[in-house]
């Protein structure tokens, strides 16, 4: 039986299997450095779809059909699906559910989804309810640009720190039985408020959320850094990446430097694509793990993997009301057992 | 005037932090952007000033007459370049060289208009094509009425 | 006389932008404080007359920027104002800008009906 151990940290038992995913991509990323990662890259933003949004629904739908079908599953096989994403009352993940017909849970975590969703999965499986779980995470350039920034046509300059929302979805199937990379410990993060009030860097927000899930972790389950091969966080870019090494150090005394990647920064070529600081949104490290990792995992590149996905709980009313941009951070260990 | 909002005293912690992110963070090419907005800015301004040239030449309108048909010419220009899905990237370069000419209020009304049009021509195209553009005809407008009615009342 | 104009409207221009970038990179302000800003600007600077001198020196240079829709507002509401005190205010704030307006209302429009957005 799972138990909870420290202060944030759950042991999963039953060590559910992530049995299969899938991930698909918008154009542009398609064209970066893991472009053979993916299941699907489309030719065009709107995937054939009327409106952005749709796209992101047919999106979602074709990773999580994709999943459904290299793991040789029908959704009535599936018990539960477990999804969120960045728009307005999380409607990509609700209209593809409707299609899916599988029972819903909706989740909202900004851009820590792709991690929330692993966690939650594996302890619903640990408590014995569920067997077989599906989870999904969606984002699309144009359509949170034009949620949470400008109309996409709008000439801005960004800045340097700032970073591009990934057009893309990545689902995953997680089961009691079968093979795959195994959840072993999930420790879920606090809020944290280092006041940041800059909606365009995000990374700068985020980082406090990564540093003390991680911290906390480490302290937790007592393994260091150097136990994971690989530490993964999900889209704090450039900056972020930065400011997250120095505050495990100043925070909890663990140095990063040597294993601690960022999907953010694996996602598109920085020096030759034009995105400023990396990769941004759900799908930022939702196609990173699902897609590129995942395969590391499957063929021994790498053997422990810790994915810690941030979020940052904000919306453009609140920022816009002087708020600060909260931010959270979950870690879900996946090792090959 | 809304109350002014209460600001939480920040810990220690947050203020260090903000003291880190302030010294860390990557600065904008100031040089750069500021080269690349003049020049840009300047070329809108001369193509500007040679369409009032010729509206000046052509129809034989004096200086302020052809002022006007000029705007709405640049405005149409902003318009197009807009709707063909150039400006945006155009002024990932030029910035305020583009923003501020009216090419850039061109651009902040279509780009609102165009985003929205699959809400609807009512909802989304006529209430949303202000969106941006809004703030900057509510702040002349005002600006423009108090320096009005001071004229109006001290002057005359 | 004819080159001068452009040069001038060239430099005027050129440094009314390079000014609102320069606010954009050190500050905070997001453009639409900055355009509202240098509206606020221009009508300040139109109601001393100032603007209309600007206009006189460097042409497109100064009805090009945002700043010349102050101007141009504040022009309006002051000339009807003389002719019909507090209420030429009213009447007569759109009298110079109704070309800019009206031409990104039909232009904004038909852009929206005829083009999709490309993201």
């Amino acid at each position: 039986m799972g138990k909870k151990v420290g202060k944030q940290t759950f042991v999963i038992d039953t060590q559910p299997a992530i049995i299969n995913t899938a991930t698909v991509v918008g154009p542009f990323e398609g064209k970066g450095p893991l472009k053979e990662y993916f299941d699907h890259i489309y030719t065009d933003n709107l995937a054939g779809e009327l409106s952005f949004e749709k796209a992101e629904k047919e999106m979602m739908l074709n990773a999580c059909f994709t999943a459904l079908t290299k793991a040789g599953k029908t959704p009535q096989e599936i018990d539960l699906f477990l999804a969120g994403d960045l728009l307005n009352q999380i409607i990509t993940s609700g209209f593809s559910a409707l299609e899916l017909t599988i029972p819903f849970l909706g989740l909202y975590g900004a851009c820590s989804t792709s991690a929330e969703g692993l966690a939650i999965a594996s302890m619903i499986i640990e408590s014995g309810c569920a067997s077989n779980i599906l989870v999904a995470t969606s984002s699309h350039n144009s359509s949170a640009e034009r949620q949470y920034r400008y109309p996409t046509e709008y000439g801005s300059h960004k800045k340097p720190f700032s970073q591009r929302t990934v057009t893309g979805a990545g689902a995953a199937i997680v089961s009691k039985e079968g093979n795959g990379p195994k959840i072993t410990h999930v420790t879920i993060g606090k809020v944290e408020d280092l006041a940041c009030k800059d909606p365009l860097n995000l990374g700068a927000a985020m980082a406090p959320a990564a540093a003390s899930t991680l911290v906390q972790h480490f302290a937790d389950t007592g393994r260091g850094p150097e136990y994971y091969d690989l530490i993964v966080s999900g889209d704090l870019g450039k900056f972020g990446h930065q400011l997250a090494i120095e505050l495990a150090i100043s925070q909890g005394g663990f140095d990063l430097s040597k294993n601690f990647k960022d999907c953010g920064l694996m996602l598109y070529d920085l020096e030759k694509q034009d995105v400023h600081a990396g990769a941004s949104g759900c799908a930022s490290s939702a196609v990173v793990t699902y897609g590129y990792l995942y395969k590391k995992l499957l063929d021994g590149t790498y053997k422990r993997l810790l994915l810690t996905a941030t979020g940052a709980l904000h919306s453009p009313i609140s920022c816009q009301q002087g708020e600060n941009i909260p931010s959270i951070a979950h870690s879900v260990s996946i090792e090959m057992i | 005037m809304a109350r002014a909002p209460k600001k939480k005293p920040l810990t220690t912690t947050q203020k260090r932090y903000q003291e880190k992110v302030r010294k860390l963070q990557p600065r904008p090419t100031l040089f750069r952007n500021a080269i690349l907005a003049f020049i840009t800015g300047g070329i809108v301004c001369v193509i500007g000033q040679f369409i009032t040239d010729l509206y000046k030449m052509l129809l034989g309108l004096s200086s302020a007459e052809a002022g006007n048909p000029a705007v709405a010419t640049m405005i149409f220009i902003g318009a197009l370049l807009t709707g063909l899905g150039v400006f945006d990237n155009l002024a990932k370069y030029a910035g305020a060289g583009l923003a501020v000419p009216v090419t850039g209020f061109a651009n902040s009304v279509v780009s609102s208009a165009l985003e929205f049009k699959r809400e609807g021509l009512v909802l989304g195209v006529g209430s949303k094509m202000f969106m941006l553009a809004g703030s900057v005809i509510t702040f002349g407008v005002v600006t423009a009425f108090f320096i009005g009615l001071i004229y109006a009342i001290f002057i005359y | 006389m004819e080159a001068k104009i452009y040069l001038f409207s060239f430099l005027v221009g050129g440094l009314i932008c390079m000014a609102a970038q320069l606010v954009l990179d050190l500050t905070r302000f997001t453009p639409g404080h900055v355009l509202a800003g240098l509206t606020v600007l221009g009508g300040i600077l139109g109601g001393f007359g100032i603007y209309d001198s600007l206009v006189d020196f460097a042409g497109a240079g100064a009805t090009m920027p945002i700043s010349s829709f102050g101007n141009t507002l504040v022009k309006g509401a002051i000339s009807e104002a003389q002719k019909h005190g507090v209420i030429g205010v009213l009447t007569g704030m759109f009298e110079l800008t109704s070309t800019g307006i009206t031409a990104a209302i039909v232009f904004g429009f038909l852009t929206a009906i005829i083009f999709h957005p490309k993201g």
